[in-house]
């Protein structure tokens, strides 16, 4: 029953990683790279995606409750922690030296390189490392 | 073409998925907790079927419509398995990436996933900045 929508939302996603250049390491380095030979190209994949989700979201909420869920599924915290600056800070420093995020990593694994392999088997590795030490 | 044309067309697609995953299931599209949680569980069912989905876009853009397969990273390969690490221990401990929190969170307007992603957008550029300028010549 919860299976085609989320199957629907994957493939949309894929596509939108994939036909937006997220899952091209050497562009995604190029947009972070401001302060030298900056490619600016990918703003865009953020500001078309965010300008949709700003509008649609509060309408989707309005609803009261999704179409095939009872309740909307939302992250309860509010209050800023530790925990979230720490752990933006060591994303922001890990996808700065690969050009890979959780998404465009796991999409890239179709193109079967090694060192997509080893990046995702490494994602996987800390995010067991910090259900196990975190907290 | 226009060089923005398939960023922006990309980005409205992520948001449109991100938005039909809320609107159906009620579930954020944020990849890191989806990826954790299909492995960790409760609930994996449709956690597999999103990954599944997410390889099936990605095959079509590329054998469907037949857009170029980026060529690999150059990064040695330790430097991507430090990446890979950093990017797993940091999104469970901050509760989301790119997605979760740039494309869902701030579509929420929620003021933790604005705090996060202005972090880890910033320490992106950073870490890119002192590669491109100090170790990168080393390597």
């Amino acid at each position: 029953m919860k299976g085609w929508p989320a199957l629907l939302s994957g493939i949309l996603f894929g596509l939108g990683l994939t036909l937006s250049g997220m899952s091209d390491p050497a562009k995604v380095l190029g947009f972070l790279n401001v302060a030298g030979a900056w490619v600016p190209d990918l703003i865009f994949v953020m500001g078309g995606a965010v300008v949709v989700t700003l509008i649609l979201t509060p309408l989707v909420l309005k609803r009261g409750a999704p179409l095939m869920a009872s309740t909307f599924s939302l992250p309860t915290k509010q209050i800023v922690d530790r925990r979230l600056v720490g752990g933006a800070v060591l994303f922001g420093i890990g996808w700065g030296l690969s050009g890979y995020c959780p998404g465009p990593g796991l999409v890239s694994l179709l193109y079967g390189y090694q060192t997509t392999l080893v990046f995702c088997l490494a994602m996987f590795a800390g995010m067991f490392l910090e259900s196990r030490i975190g907290r | 073409m226009n060089t923005y044309l398939l960023p922006l067309t990309g980005g409205v697609l992520l948001g449109l998925a991100a938005i039909w995953l809320l609107f159906s299931l009620g579930r954020v599209a944020g990849i890191s907790g989806i990826a954790w949680g299909a492995l960790s569980g409760p609930d994996r069912g449709w956690r597999w079927l999103f990954l599944l989905g997410l390889l099936c876009g990605g095959a079509v853009t590329h054998n469907v419509i037949g857009h170029p397969i980026p060529t690999e990273s150059s990064a040695p390969l330790w430097l991507v398995a430090c990446s890979g690490l950093l990017v797993g221990i940091g999104t469970r401990m901050g509760g989301g990436c790119t997605s979760g929190h740039g494309v869902c969170g701030l579509g929420r307007q929620s003021p933790r996933s604005l705090l996060a992603t202005i972090i880890f957008m910033s320490l992106g550029i950073l870490t890119v900045y002192i590669f491109q300028n100090a170790i990168g010549d080393l390597l």
